[in-house]
């Protein structure tokens, strides 16, 4: 990955349940331009939908606020996205990430969100601090295509 | 579009309950499905319950927490749950949840 991204965009949602698909649609539409397989694509989908998800339930906690997206890609095909909050924040990161771990109380929640990001994205990171918020950043490289 | 469809069959011979959901299965979908499936298994009470995910265009771990927590309302009735048309990645997300070793999953 270089530094210089070859393109960038922004995107700024309210914390509204119903704009989790248009934030997975903008973001796939927007890494589209890199021509990859639909597969790529649907995974790309599903990470970014359960990190703006993240964000609604447990960051805002059904209370409005802002989401914030940025997608970026760069000349070797990798795409980087960040989904920022500016909620909660999340007290350990590492219990958070560990698959089947929910603070969910309606038992209507696996704790797989986390688990499915990692395995859909080539790399997670997330970074938080309580009463702050929470950032995560995932990064996909697509397979070159001739 | 960016939403998911229920529709329920029961057939009393066996009785099997099946929940064919269309759509998109996420967070601001997943309520509506919920209210109405909880609604029909309190009153079919059956004994095989199959959520038919085959018109199914995107899920994530929304749906797999409807899957779940479907089992877990079958389950107390001795019913069996099955997931039927699971695409390769709603496949990879009952496999990364371990949820496929007490749903039956089927292409
Ligand atoms: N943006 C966030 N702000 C605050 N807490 C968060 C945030 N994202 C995740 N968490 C915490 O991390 C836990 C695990 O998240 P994860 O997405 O893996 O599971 P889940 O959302 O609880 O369930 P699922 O995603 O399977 O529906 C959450 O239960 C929540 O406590
Ligand atoms: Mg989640």
């Amino acid at each position: 990955m270089k530094n210089k991204p070859v393109n960038q965009m922004r995107l700024e949602i309210e914390s509204k349940s119903i704009n989790e698909g248009f934030a997975r649609y903008a973001v796939s539409a927007f890494a589209a331009q890199l021509d990859p397989t639909i597969e790529e694509l649907a995974d790309l989908r599903c990470a970014v939908s359960e990190a703006v998800t993240n964000a609604i339930i447990h960051g805002y906690r059904g209370t409005s606020g802002t989401v914030y997206i940025t997608a970026k890609y760069y000349e070797d095909r990798t795409v980087k996205i960040k989904v920022a909050d500016k909620g909660v924040g999340i007290e350990d990161i590492k219990q958070a990430m560990q698959p089947l771990f929910t603070t969910d109380p309606s038992g209507e929640r696996g704790g797989m969100g986390f688990a499915v990001m990692q395995s859909f994205t080539d790399k997670l990171a997330v970074r938080s601090k309580p009463g702050k918020g929470t950032t995560v950043t995932m990064t996909k490289k697509f397979a070159p295509r001739d | 579009m960016l939403t998911a469809d229920i529709k329920i069959e029961y057939d009393a011979q066996s009785q099997t309950l099946t929940l064919i959901i269309t759509g998109e299965i996420d967070h601001h979908s997943v309520g509506r499905l919920r209210e109405q499936a909880d609604r029909e298994l309190a009153v079919r009470r059956p004994k095989e319950l199959v959520i038919d995910v085959s018109g199914v265009t995107f899920m994530d771990s929304s749906g797999l927490g409807f899957i779940l927590g479907r089992y877990g309302k079958a389950e107390p009735l001795g019913a069996t749950t099955t997931v039927k048309g699971a695409s390769p990645l709603i496949h990879r997300i009952l496999r990364l949840s371990g949820a496929d070793t007490f749903v039956k999953v089927l292409k």
